[in-house]
């Protein structure tokens, strides 16, 4: 896990529940309070391009590898090391930007966009709404 | 040429100053309020506001002309990464020039194929190397693209290879000698050509063979 706020600790806790072995990294001290008393994971500190710490948490051994860091840009450019410098089979990456998303999507980037869910999420809602006025 | 510069800071403003006097067409498009206005100020519609990793800004800068050349002068390296993916990948920019300012994020640029790079730190380190050549070999030119690059070495009286002639002195593969520089005037090399101390060879070779090269004609 790279990058462990609120969405990227949240997914470690679950991902450490469901039986995996959990390496997470984050800027701030603080976020491995996210993670519990009980965080039985790695907890690596420094920035997520720090490419010497991604070798101490692990990233040339790791199945899969989550990118949600507070930077967009950040995101883009870690998931891409990852993908082709460290071979990692399974890359996620959230991307807030809907055009940014799209266009890494479209290079072959595994990307979420949260911000794209909500739009849909929204326009749905008022879509159902709609229907059930008329 | 029509040049869009990301990022009006320090390099940025000075490089569009340098610029518009040459004559070229620039925009520039600075993220900082506060920089924002001093750039407006004296740039007027040339400095747009906004995020250039957003596409949005980025097209409404001109990015769909395309521009000749995007220079990515941000601090911050990874949205230097992004601005020329965006503008090479997505809007067929032909040449983008990036800013690195963490020389350990180099690897990244490299990765992505972001080229060519420039490195406040890689550039006085090259100084360095070339004001106090204590390894007797001096970087001139990398050549990233042809995986080639040329440096300098200077014969001392102690290296083997004084003496002998170029045909004599046999090379790392992938590796010659293309001017012999003796008294301030450079020479073709030839075979019969005597190596003096004191002479400074000019030599292309793959990235990776400086050592090689080095025990050849430093120490010998």
């Amino acid at each position: 896990m790279i990058g462990c706020g609120r969405v990227g600790s949240a997914v470690a806790l679950e991902l450490a529940n469901a039986g995996w072995e959990v390496s997470a990294v984050d800027e701030r001290e603080e976020a491995l309070g996210r993670l519990g008393d009980d965080w039985a994971g790695e907890f690596y500190v420094g920035h997520g391009m720090d490419i010497q710490l991604l070798r101490m948490a692990g990233i040339e051994d790791a199945d899969a590898v989550v990118v949600t860091t507070d930077g967009d840009n950040s995101n883009i450019v870690i998931g891409q090391m990852a993908q082709k410098q460290f071979d990692v089979r399974l890359v996620v990456v959230r991307i807030l930007d809907p055009a940014r998303a799209e266009f890494f999507k479209s290079r072959g980037l595994n990307v979420v966009c949260p911000t794209q869910s909500a739009i849909e999420t929204l326009t749905n809602a008022v879509r159902t709404f709609e229907g059930a006025l008329s | 040429m029509y040049f869009l510069i990301a990022g009006g800071g320090k390099v940025g403003s000075n490089l569009a100053r340098g610029l518009i006097r040459e004559g070229h067409e620039v925009t520039v498009i600075e993220q900082r309020p506060l920089r924002f206005d001093q750039l407006e100020a004296e740039f007027e519609h040339q400095v747009h506001r906004g995020d250039a990793t957003e596409l949005f800004v980025l097209e409404r800068a001109g990015i769909r002309r395309p521009p000749d050349v995007v220079v990515a002068t941000t601090g911050d390296d990874e949205d230097n990464i992004v601005i020329c993916q965006l503008s090479r990948d997505h809007y067929g920019v032909e040449t983008t020039i990036a800013r690195v300012n963490d020389p350990r994020n180099q690897p990244y640029f490299d990765l992505l194929g972001i080229s060519p790079t420039v490195s406040a730190t890689a550039s006085i380190m090259g100084l360095i190397e070339h004001e106090v050549p204590q390894h007797g070999l001096i970087h001139l030119l990398e050549l990233r693209k042809e995986n080639l690059e040329i440096v300098e070495i200077t014969i001392d009286k102690q290296a083997a290879c004084a003496g002998k002639t170029i045909g004599e002195v046999v090379l790392p593969e992938g590796s010659r000698v293309i001017s012999v520089v003796r008294n301030g005037r450079a020479e073709e090399p030839y075979g019969a050509m005597q190596l003096e101390a004191g002479d400074a060879l000019l030599a292309i070779l793959e990235p990776g063979k400086e050592d090689e090269l080095r025990q050849i004609l430093v120490r010998g």
